[in-house]
C-alpha cells in the first residue's frame, strides 16, 4: 500500500468511529468554508476597508504631517533590514552553525509579494503603492548589505549598533508627536494602528524594568520590599483592566495637583504599563524560582556584589526561562489595548466604531471586525513565532551541542 | 562628600578597624527598607493630600449618603427587581447579580467546552486534533473585546425575528432574545410560542447576555483546553498503555485512569482561568449588558462620585477573585493525592 494512503488511514480512518468523525468534520469544514467564501466574495462589501484605510492606519493624524509617519516607517524598515542582515551573518548555534537556511529566503519572498499585493488590494493610489514598494526595497537591500558586509565592520561599531534601536524609538516619538522644530501633533489626533502600536510598545518597554524590579522585590528577604511588592502585584491582578483604566481616567485628576494630570492618551498608557508590570513580575518570578540558589551563592563567593551577581548571573538565566510567559504577557498586552476603545480612545477598535457609525458604512460590521481580527491575529502570532525562535537560539543545550 | 573612609585602602586602617556603619550587613537592609518605605510614604501622602484637597474643592469629600438616593436610571435585564426609583446601592447590587450570573454560567460552559477540547487534542483522529489546535490558536490570538463585539453585532444582532427565528425543541433563538422552555405556575411545562408575532416563553435571555456568554465561553474554553491538555500530557504514557492493555477503551481510559491523575495539575491552572473569566465579565459594557461595571459607570456619570465608585468596583472584584480562589483551593485539596 502507498505509504501516504497508509498514513491517512492510520490518522483518519483507524476505527469506524474515527472514520465517522472524519467524515462529519469534513462535511462541517466544507459547509463552513463554502459559506465563508460565498460571504467574502459576493456578499461582503470591502469598500469600507478600502475607503478608510488611512483612518485605520493613523486615525485623524493631520494630512500635511503624514510624511513624518512615512519617514518613520522607512526608518523602521531600514532598522529591520539591518538587524535581519546582521543576525543572518551570525552562525546559528541551534542549526549546527549554518547560516540561516531556506526559510529566510522564503520570508523575504513573502514580504515582497505582500508589499505588492496588500496595497493593491486596499485600492491605494499608485504613488502610495510605490511608496510601500520602495520601503520594502530599502528593507531588502539593507538586509542584503548588512548580511554581506556586516561581519567586516569594526568590532566596536558592531557593539554600538544595538544602541540605534532605543535611539530610533526616541526619534519615532519626536516624529509622531512633534517638537525639535516639527509642528506638534496632539495625542488626541493619533489613532488607528498607530495608536495601538504606540500604546503597546510604550507599555511593553516600560513594564519590563518595572516588572523585573517587582519580581526581585517579591523574592527579597527584606520584609518591607517583599510585602510592598506582594500588595501591589495582588492588587493589580485582582482588578479587571477596565476598572483600572476607569480609575486612571476619572481619579488621576484628583490625585495630582491641578493641571498636572497628563493627557488622556498618556494616562491610559501609564495605566497599561503599571497593569502589565504586575503580570510581568509574576512571569519573571517563576523564572527566578527556576535558577538554583547555588548560582547566586557561587557568584557572591566569587566576590561579586549583589547587583552584579543579579545582573550578570541570575537574571540572564531567569529571563531565559521566563521568556515564553513574558512574551505571552506582551501578547495579551497588545490585545488589551482594544479596551482603550471603551474609554473613548481612537485605537483600532475605537476607529472601527467611528467608521461603522458613518451612515455610508452602516451594517458593515462583519467586514471591519474580520479585518481587525486578521490584523491582530497576525501581530500576535508573529510575536509568538519570534519568541519561539528566540527560545531555540538561547537554548543552552543547543549552544553546547554546536560547541 | 569629601574623602570617605571607604576610599582609604583597608590595609592602611589596620585589621581592627571597625566596619563603617553604612557597610554593616546588619544595617544595610534597614537602610534600604527605610529609603524605600520613606519614598512610598511620601508619594502616598502627596497623592492623598492632593486627593483630599481636590475633593474638598469640588465638594465631593468621601461620603456614602448618595447610595440611598434614587438612581433614576433603568436596568434592562435583572434578576433582582429594580426600577428607576430604587436607590443606587440596589442598582449596583442588581449589576453585581447580573455579573455573577454571567460568571457562573460562563464557568460551567467554558469548563465543559474546554475539557472536551482538551480531551480532543489527544484523540487518535488527526483531523480532530488539528481542528482543536486551530481553534485554540485562532481564539487566543484575537482580543476578547473584538470577539465579544463580533458575537454581538455580527452574529446575535443579525438573527431573524418572528417565524423566521431559529427554532430547536424547547429553545428559540431570535433577534429579540433567547427563549427557553420551562415550568410556569402549577408546574406546567411550556415551550416558547408566538403571540401576535412576538415570542413568549417562561425564560428569556437577552441577546446581550447571549453574546457576552457565548464570547466569554468561546474565549475562556480555548485557555482551559490548554490547561487540560497540559494536565493530561503530564500523566505518564505508561498509564495509557497499562489501561489499554487491561482492555479499557479510549474514553474509559481517559475518564477512569488519566483524568483523575491529570486533575492535580489542572485545578491550579483552572483557578487562574476562572479568575480571569470573572474579571473579563466586566467587558459586558461593550455589548450593552448591565453588569456591575456598566452600572457603576452610569452611577459615576450621574453622581460624579469617582472615588467611592472606584472603591466599590475594586473591592467587589477583589472579593469575587478571592472567593473563586478559596473555592478552587478547597477543590485542589480534594484532588491532591492523599498519602498515608
Amino acid at each position: 500500500m502507498n505509504p501516504l494512503l497508509r498514513r491517512l488511514r492510520h490518522d483518519l480512518f483507524a476505527t469506524p468511529a474515527d472514520g465517522l468523525i472524519t467524515v462529519a468534520l469534513l462535511a462541517v469544514i466544507g459547509a463552513g468554508g463554502a459559506s465563508f467564501l460565498r460571504w467574502a466574495f459576493s456578499q461582503a462589501r470591502w469598500a469600507v476597508i478600502q475607503a478608510n484605510s488611512t483612518l485605520f492606519a493613523v486615525g485623524r493624524y493631520p494630512m500635511d504631517q503624514q510624511w513624518r509617519l512615512w519617514l518613520l516607517t522607512a526608518l523602521l524598515a531600514a532598522a529591520t533590514g539591518i538587524t535581519w542582515g546582521m543576525l543572518r551573518s551570525h552562525p546559528r548555534p541551534d542549526r549546527g552553525g549554518t547560516l540561516w537556511p531556506r526559510n529566510d529566503r522564503i520570508a523575504v519572498g513573502l514580504l515582497v509579494v505582500l508589499s505588492l499585493l496588500l496595497p493593491w488590494m486596499l485600492g491605494l493610489s499608485l504613488s502610495i503603492q510605490l511608496r510601500w514598494l520602495s520601503i520594502t526595497a530599502v528593507l531588502v537591500l539593507l538586509r542584503w548589505l548588512a548580511g554581506r558586509f556586516g561581519p567586516q565592520l569594526p568590532a566596536p561599531f558592531k557593539r554600538l549598533l544595538p544602541l540605534g534601536l532605543p535611539l530610533l524609538y526616541l526619534i519615532g516619538m519626536v516624529l509622531i508627536g512633534g517638537g525639535l522644530g516639527l509642528v506638534s501633533v496632539s495625542p488626541s489626533e493619533w489613532g488607528g494602528l498607530l495608536l495601538t502600536l504606540l500604546q503597546s510598545s510604550f507599555a511593553i518597554l516600560l513594564c519590563f524594568p518595572l516588572g523585573v524590579l517587582l519580581a526581585l522585590g517579591r523574592r527579597s528577604e527584606l520584609p518591607l520590599l517583599r510585602w510592598g511588592s506582594v500588595l501591589y502585584i495582588e492588587f493589580i491582578r485582582g482588578a479587571p483592566l477596565i476598572t483600572l483604566l476607569f480609575l486612571g481616567q476619572n481619579m488621576l485628576g484628583f490625585l495630582l495637583p491641578g493641571g498636572l494630570a497628563p493627557e488622556r492618551v498618556w494616562r491610559a498608557a501609564w495605566v497599561l504599563t503599571l497593569f502589565a508590570a504586575a503580570y510581568l513580575a509574576e512571569a519573571v518570578r517563576s523564572g527566578l524560582a527556576a535558577v538554583p540558589r547555588g548560582q547566586l551563592e557561587a557568584a557572591r563567593s566569587l566576590g561579586m556584589s549583589m547587583p552584579q551577581a543579579f545582573t550578570s548571573v541570575v537574571l540572564p538565566q531567569a529571563l531565559r526561562v521566563a521568556l515564553p510567559s513574558m512574551v505571552g504577557q506582551f501578547i495579551s498586552l497588545l490585545q488589551d489595548t482594544t479596551l482603550l476603545s471603551l474609554i473613548g480612545l481612537m485605537e483600532l477598535l475605537g476607529t472601527a466604531r467611528t467608521v461603522m457609525a458613518n451612515p455610508a458604512f452602516l451594517g458593515r460590521n462583519a467586514e471591519v471586525y474580520f479585518t481587525l481580527a486578521v490584523l491582530f491575529w497576525c501581530c500576535c502570532a508573529a510575536l509568538g513565532l519570534g519568541s519561539r525562535a528566540l527560545e531555540r537560539r538561547l537554548d543552552p543545550a543547543a549552544i553546547a551541542r554546536s560547541g | 562628600m569629601g574623602v570617605t573612609p571607604s576610599s582609604v585602602p583597608r590595609s592602611a586602617l589596620g585589621a581592627a578597624a571597625p566596619v563603617p556603619w553604612w557597610r554593616n550587613r546588619r544595617v544595610i537592609p534597614w537602610l534600604v527598607q527605610g529609603a524605600v518605605g520613606l519614598t512610598v510614604l511620601v508619594v502616598v501622602a502627596f497623592l492623598l493630600g492632593n486627593l483630599i484637597r481636590n475633593l474638598t474643592a469640588a465638594g465631593l469629600l468621601l461620603s456614602w449618603g448618595w447610595l440611598n438616593q434614587p438612581a433614576g436610571f433603568d436596568i434592562a435585564e435583572t434578576i433582582l427587581p429594580f426600577q428607576a426609583s430604587d436607590p443606587y446601592w440596589r442598582g449596583l447590587l442588581a449589576g453585581l447579580v447580573n455579573s455573577l450570573r454571567v460568571v457562573v454560567a460562563g464557568l460551567l460552559g467554558s469548563t465543559l467546552l474546554g475539557t472536551l477540547l482538551g480531551m480532543a487534542s489527544f484523540s487518535g483522529n488527526a483531523l480532530l486534533r488539528g481542528l482543536t489546535r486551530l481553534y485554540v490558536e485562532v481564539v487566543r490570538n484575537i482580543p476578547l473585546l473584538l470577539q465579544l463585539v463580533f458575537w454581538y453585532f455580527v452574529v446575535f444582532l443579525s438573527l431573524p425575528n418572528g417565524t423566521a427565528a431559529i427554532q430547536l425543541p424547547g429553545v428559540v433563538l431570535a433577534k429579540s432574545g433567547l427563549y427557553l422552555a420551562g415550568f410556569v405556575e402549577g408546574l406546567r411545562w411550556m415551550g416558547p410560542h408566538l403571540v401576535n408575532g412576538v415570542w413568549q416563553a417562561p425564560l428569556r435571555w437577552s441577546v446581550e447576555f447571549g453574546a457576552l456568554l457565548t464570547g466569554l465561553i468561546a474565549y475562556t474554553s480555548a485557555f482551559i483546553a490548554e490547561v487540560v491538555r497540559g494536565g493530561i500530557a503530564a500523566v505518564p504514557k505508561g498509564q495509557w498503555e497499562a489501561a489499554s492493555s487491561l482492555g479499557l477503551s479510549w474514553i474509559q481510559t481517559l475518564r477512569q485512569v488519566v483524568l483523575p491523575q491529570a486533575l492535580r495539575v489542572i485545578v491550579p491552572g483552572l483557578n487562574t482561568q476562572y479568575i480571569s473569566l470573572a474579571k473579563n465579565s466586566s467587558l459586558a459594557v461593550a455589548v450593552g449588558f448591565s453588569d456591575l461595571y456598566s452600572v457603576a459607570e452610569t452611577t459615576l456619570n450621574q453622581t460624579g462620585r469617582a472615588v467611592e465608585v472606584v472603591l466599590v468596583l475594586l473591592g467587589t472584584y477583589l472579593a469575587l477573585d478571592l472567593f473563586i480562589s478559596l473555592l478552587m483551593n478547597g477543590l485542589n485539596r480534594l484532588v491532591q493525592i492523599r498519602e498515608r
